[in-house]
């Protein structure tokens, strides 16, 4: 396998996709991983100097609209799926002492 | 005949005359999920009484001669990624397990304006990852036309619940292939349009610039009324095209003289099975026949399209995923210390392990230090797939291949090794990458009776060519 791994790299992306892995899922992680970034690496057989990169098939651009309100007053509904709510709000875990 | 074993178009025709009711119609479908659906699992939900009570409505307004579409009254399934005011909507996905929607996905909107009587949701990948609909949380689908195989994906529910007579129409999404594969691999019709030609306006997210919402369907005829509902321009997607040209139906004429039909040497080669070869070659004669004009030729960088669209899928994925955090809907875990741990927590046990491991590559290869050799150099081979097609369709106006390079395998057999099941995407991938539409058709079955499938493959908004080809071809087997 070309690339590997590190336990370094496996907790910077287990931080950046805010995931916890166990023991376990982080060894099939680093492994699955460098796989992937093994045949991923064929792409670099291609020459792409001057090659745009392409986002999107069409030109796509902005679409703008006047910003006008067209849905109802649907918070219940929407708090309705909420894990915690309070007082017609959602509820986060505190984030300071 | 049976109303389960009718088309779409066949079941409204008897509707509208009065031979049969939409209430009757929804019966005879639940009735049929009832006795089936132990053994295959298509269905995530299945809504009996909003069907029914649906179906006494539009039924109504069939009577008053306000509904008189070609869908009025029939019974339909969705995939689970498509949002559904009021019903439960999961993806596959522990994460979502109790996650009811406020609003309805316009595609939906659609359909529900031309009287189609929805029945409930259908089992998928988890949201949609996966090419064998084992990696939902609600267990595996199976392949009707054989119980040990899978019924592919990550439409497998939609496909399997139509090969099952479990509706009359399902509606799938395909963001590599997840229509056209099952499609195959049950023996039904599935087609992914043009990008932008369906709103993907309350389709749950896997990779935006890829993703397109379609239909499977019994046969040709069916999958052309159905898209022609489907597409709409929607303000609500600002990738969504304005097409003056939806009028796909127009399209059901047996008559390919003159088309110029070109197979790629590279859907051909190795890895490819000798009966999936056969059957797609004799199908491509059976379009000679009836005057086509058939070709091989190199259609080249198959072999980037996998590595390419995986880099940018996940990078995708990871970012339309990061709103999965156990605060305004879905599962958030019971134990854990302050806001930070409470997300990483309920992701970490709301996700499955496939959705985990493209997740962290998306992350990864949009991670500082790693964005320009992997994510910006998977957009800019993306822009030479497309530039290779451009080239084909300068001298074909249909590409022709089979959709997989298998029959559907069995249960159990392709979750242990990944990149082996990415693999099997070779032939749908580069389609989704380019924007292209791609349709299925059944094109016979393999030894072991497994059906096998035939995809064509057009230019940007070139649908009603790929509808020609497909509707005449199904007219030659017909005839056998």
């Amino acid at each position: 396998m070309a690339n590997i791994i590190s336990d370094e790299t496996i907790e910077y992306v287990g931080i950046l996709a805010k995931l916890e892995l166990s023991d376990g899922e982080r060894e099939q992680a680093k492994s699955d991983m460098g796989r992937m970034l093994d045949y991923i690496d064929k792409l670099g057989e291609l020459d792409t100097t001057d090659v745009e990169p392409m986002s999107h098939v069409f030109p796509v651009q902005n679409v703008f609209r006047e910003d006008v309100v067209t849905n109802g007053d649907d918070r219940e509904q929407l708090l309705s799926n909420a894990p915690q709510e309070k007082n017609g709000m959602f509820m986060a875990p505190k984030t300071f002492e | 005949m049976k109303i389960t074993d009718m088309t779409a178009v066949q079941l409204s025709a008897a509707i509208k005359v009065g031979k049969a009711t939409a209430v009757e119609a929804a019966e005879a479908v639940l009735s049929q999920i009832e006795r089936e659906d132990k053994k295959y699992n298509c269905y995530v939900t299945v809504d009996r009484e909003g069907a029914l009570a649906q179906a006494k409505s539009v039924q109504e307004q069939i009577e008053a001669g306000t509904l008189t579409g070609p869908l009025a009254g029939v019974p339909v399934a969705l995939k689970d990624n498509l949002c559904t005011e009021g019903l439960l909507t999961t993806c596959s996905s522990k994460i979502l397990h109790n996650f009811v929607p406020t609003y309805t996905a316009a595609a939906v909107k659609n359909l529900k304006k031309a009287g189609a009587v929805i029945l409930g949701k259908t089992n998928m990948d988890e949201f949609a990852m996966g090419s064998t609909t084992e990696t939902s949380a609600y267990g595996p689908t199976k392949n009707p036309r054989n119980p040990e195989h899978v019924p592919g994906g990550s439409s497998g529910g939609s496909a399997a619940a139509v090969a099952a007579g479990e509706c009359i129409y399902a509606i799938g999404s395909d963001t590599g292939g997840s229509i056209r594969q099952p499609a195959s691999y049950c023996g039904v019709v599935g087609m992914k349009p043009t990008y932008g030609t369906v709103s993907r306006y309350g389709l749950i997210a896997y990779g935006s610039s890829l993703d397109q919402i379609g239909p499977l369907t019994k046969d040709v005829s069916d999958c052309a009324t159905v898209l022609e509902v489907l597409a709409s321009h929607d303000e609500k997607d600002s990738t969504s095209v304005a097409r003056d040209d939806t009028d796909f139906t127009s399209a059901l004429t047996e008559d390919v003289a003159g088309l110029r039909i070109g197979i790629p040497n590279d859907y051909l080669g190795e890895g490819l099975d000798g009966e999936v070869k056969t059957a797609v070659l004799q199908a491509a004669e059976a379009l000679e026949k009836k005057g086509a004009i058939v070709e091989r030729f190199d259609l080249s960088l198959v072999d980037y399209a996998i590595p390419a669209y995986y880099t940018i899928a996940a990078a995708e994925a990871s970012s339309n995923l990061e709103r999965f955090d156990g605060i305004k809907y879905g599962y958030r875990a019971k134990e854990y210390e302050g806001l930070h741990n409470m997300y990483k927590k309920s992701r970490s046990e709301g996700f499955g392990e496939e959705v985990k491991r493209r997740i962290m590559l998306g992350s990864f290869v949009l991670s500082s230090g790693y964005y320009d050799a992997y994510y910006l150099k998977a957009l800019k081979v993306k822009a030479l797939i497309k530039k290779a097609f451009d080239e084909a369709f300068a001298k074909y106006d249909i590409i022709l291949g089979p959709v997989a390079p298998t029959t559907a395998p069995k249960l159990g057999e392709s979750l242990t090794d990944p990149i082996q099941m990415y693999l099997g995407d070779i032939y749908t991938i580069a389609v989704n990458l380019a924007g292209l539409p791609g349709i299925s058709v059944p094109c016979g079955q393999d030894g072991k009776g497994l059906p096998i499938g035939l995809q064509m493959i057009g230019d940007c908004f070139q649908e009603k060519k790929l509808i020609r080809a497909a509707y005449t071809y199904e007219l030659c087997e017909k005839k056998f």
